[in-house]
């Protein structure tokens, strides 16, 4: 991670991408999230989304993962390169969340996170928030979900 | 299965045990319609215990960072301690208002999530509890047999704090849908 300071409204990063199988999609929603469109393949076909279909917030988990692995891969090079790591904070919250489009079985989604807002916290001396627009889009080049998240950014030692 | 976990608390629905056949999760004969809410309705469900286990196994899948991996590491956060992966609580209350009402609701679904606040930490051992209120009720104007339903949920721990709000419109459709919106 780089400090706060470093990042730019307007950094891109592409984090890869997440295929949903029929399995997971069950799984997943037999856990955490049991409406029937999610869970079996004739009652979805039934419902107006027309086919079995993962459940949104596991669209967002699968985000998550992603990017936690991203960071991963980032620090790991910043420590190859000598530099110093900034640490990540928790995040405080989310908001205008839209599931755009269903994701169906076998849908292959490309996922990227833009930064679009940072502000410093009086709360927080040492810290900042950044907030990113993250997106995930399907093989069709279909915008499938978009949030804004936010999450706590180490400051620069001697910048706060 | 347990299902009637709701205490409502404004019974503006009445609750009747017993009349719904469920075949798996396929088979439902949804009790509550657009017409069921108002901005009077509000609900309860839980307690939900989190266990370490499930912290830790949530975020070895979805969300693998120290902080809700690893107690010591987790000691050295901003959190101080072992806590829950946000989308982990997301999901969590998600099982609950499903198991509590969309099971039995004509639910569509949610086009997305308004904004969620995470507040404070869930601990291991955390029992939890959502409170629903409803903020607005209105049909849709492009497909008048359904409607939205805009849910304001807030989940408290077992030390009475507010940990997350969560502000859902939720899509339900319209038990009479040829009906004046």
């Amino acid at each position: 991670m780089r400090y706060f300071d470093d990042i730019d409204v307007g950094d891109r990063i592409a984090l890869g991408t997440h295929t949903f199988t029929a399995e997971d999609i069950k799984a997943f929603a037999r856990q955490y999230d049991p409406q029937p469109f999610h869970m079996d393949e004739a009652a979805a076909a039934k419902s107006h989304f027309g086919a079995l279909c993962a459940s949104g917030w596991h669209t967002i988990a699968a985000w998550m993962n992603l990017r936690v692995q991203y960071g991963k891969r980032e620090d790991a090079e910043r420590a190859a390169r000598g530099e110093v790591i900034a640490k990540l904070g928790p995040s405080p919250g989310f908001r205008e969340l839209k599931w755009i489009k269903p994701v169906y079985v076998g849908d292959v989604i490309t996922y990227a996170s833009e930064v679009v807002e940072k502000r410093v916290t009086k709360s927080r001396p040492g810290w900042g928030i950044v907030f990113a627009k993250n997106t995930g889009t399907n093989q069709n080049g279909e915008l499938v979900m978009s949030f804004i998240g936010s999450g706590f950014v180490e400051r620069r030692p001697g910048t706060a | 299965m347990q299902r009637c976990t709701a205490r409502l608390l404004t019974p503006t629905i009445g609750h009747v045990k017993g009349i719904i056949l469920r075949v798996g999760t396929t088979a439902t004969v949804p009790k509550y319609y657009l017409e069921d809410f108002s901005t009077d309705w509000t609900a309860e469900y839980g307690p939900r215990r989190v266990s370490r286990e499930e912290i830790i196994g949530f975020a070895a899948q979805f969300d693998p960072q120290p902080m809700h991996l690893d107690e010591e590491a987790a000691r050295h956060t901003m959190l101080g301690g072992l806590a829950a992966s946000g989308w982990h609580t997301c999901c969590i209350m998600m099982k609950m208002i499903a198991d509590g009402l969309l099971l039995d609701t004509a639910s569509m679904g949610a086009p997305g999530i308004d904004e969620v606040k995470w507040l404070k930490p869930i601990r291991p051992g955390d029992v939890l509890t959502v409170r629903g209120s409803v903020t607005s009720v209105r049909v849709s104007q492009s497909r008048p047999d359904r409607g939205f339903v805009t849910f304001l949920w807030v989940v408290f721990n077992d030390r009475g704090e507010k940990a997350m709000t969560l502000v859902c419109p939720q899509m339900v459709q319209r038990r009479h849908p040829g009906a004046a919106a």
